[in-house]
């Protein structure tokens, strides 16, 4: 499947960006409702991040909870399916969380710590 | 994998081309960057040799848009969490190097008026079938992007049937990527004003979280596949702009509940369009062409706004 590409372009961006330091942490958002598997991701992670700087570094996941609110009505519920129905008026929703993909943040060494 | 351009082009084979194989693309600062990944029978070292940024892709430029809150995601309003000190705030979209291929696809497309469908199903529901069909009912030129693991059995159908064809063989790939449509628009030439079709992966699940750069998205579903098709896979029908009902001259034959069907589809994807058709008989090809159409009026309009 192609999680095994989704964890190369989380290490992909994690090592584009460390510049030249080693990476202690990834931070990546995984939405529910993203059609990807975060369990696959991790299982990917450290196979992907072997030979980088990222090696080694921990991946945290947050993984955001689907969100939806009703086109007609602006009531919000929360979604474990990427469609659903107003509870209140039975429009549909419109999704409006957990389709999140990103690397929100990552830990770097800091060169203040590097022994000399 | 290309960490420049995040493509892995390793595996993928593209054929029918006179320079298949060499892409470019530019970079977010502008920098132009050329690629030349040579297909190759031998390059099937990797376990997946797909790189990609993934996205949940946007249509193009419809009035109702897909509630794809994620993609603009770049820290709108919110406080960055104080994580101390080494910690790079990246914001990063995972998808944005395919996003950005697609855009630039979306463009190319765009200024000649040339609407292009991503074409999408399970293995089997018809889409090679309708193709042949539709090349000679569609009244515009059409040119075709095959997408397959193996063989050229299919561009060779719709080569056979009367239009240019660019196949992709992803090798062990389960989707197309932007950069391999990039790759099949430049190999194609397709003329202004004229139709491409990317035929997709056969696969219900992947080709749905990968915007092509198409003007439209359609996913077939056969009548021989299951009334609760659309629930069980959500991502895919959820994206679809329109969905084509298709064989349906063999309902006579089946015990397919039409109107169960129908009603699954509406609560996945409320606002796509549902057309029934048979490429066998003909049945519904002329509203598939109207629409068709109508995808090339607003594209016009949108041009010349």
């Amino acid at each position: 499947m192609h999680e095994l590409g989704i964890t190369r372009s989380i290490v992909a961006i994690a090592a584009e960006n460390a510049g030249g330091l080693r990476v202690k942490r990834v931070i990546v958002a995984i939405g529910e409702l993203s059609g990807i598997d975060a369990d696959a991701v991790r299982f990917c992670f450290d196979i992907c991040a072997k030979g980088t700087v990222v090696e080694s570094a921990k991946l945290e996941i947050e993984r955001v909870p689907g969100r939806g609110r009703c086109a007609a009505c602006e009531l919000e519920a929360t979604l474990t399916t990427p469609y659903g129905a107003c509870a209140a008026c039975n429009a549909p929703l419109r999704v409006i969380g957990g389709e999140e993909l990103k690397v929100k943040a990552m830990e770097v060494d800091d060169v203040r710590d590097m022994r000399v | 994998m290309c960490v420049t351009c995040g493509c892995s082009s390793d595996d993928v084979r593209i054929s029918g081309g006179a320079h298949a194989g060499e892409h470019e693309h530019v970079l977010p600062d502008g920098t132009v960057v050329r690629h030349a990944h040579h297909e190759h029978a031998h390059a099937h070292a990797h376990d997946h040799a797909h790189e990609h940024s993934h996205d949940h892709a946007h249509s193009g430029d419809h009035d109702h848009d897909h509630d794809h809150s994620h993609g603009h995601g770049h820290g709108h309003g919110e406080e960055p969490a104080d994580r101390g000190r080494g910690i790079v705030e990246l914001e990063a979209e995972i998808l944005a190097k395919n996003d950005l291929t697609a855009a630039q696809n979306r463009g190319w497309l765009g200024v000649r008026g040339i609407v292009c469908v991503n074409l999408m199903s399970a293995p089997g529901a018809g889409k090679t079938t309708l193709l042949t069909r539709l090349i000679r009912e569609a009244g515009v030129p059409v040119s075709v992007i095959e997408g397959d693991q193996e063989t050229e059995n299919d561009a060779r159908r719709i080569r056979e049937a009367g239009a240019p064809a660019i196949q992709i063989n992803t090798g062990k790939g389960c989707h197309l990527e932007a950069n391999m449509i990039a790759t099949g628009l430049r190999e194609l030439a397709p003329k202004p004003g004229s139709l491409v079709v990317v035929e997709n992966v056969g696969n219900l699940v992947c080709p749905a979280l990968f915007d092509l750069g198409e003007t439209a998205r359609v996913v077939i579903l056969s009548v021989t596949e299951g009334e609760d098709k659309p629930l069980k896979y959500p991502h895919m029908f959820r994206v679809a702009d329109l969905v084509l009902l298709s064989k349906v001259d063999l309902l006579p034959h089946l015990a397919f509940d039409k109107a169960a069907c129908l009603a699954n589809v509406r609560k996945v994807a409320p606002r796509a369009q549902i057309l029934e058709l048979s490429a066998t008989t003909g049945a519904g090809m002329t509203a598939l062409v109207a629409w068709l159409a109508s995808l090339r009026t607003r594209l016009e309009a949108d041009r010349t706004a």
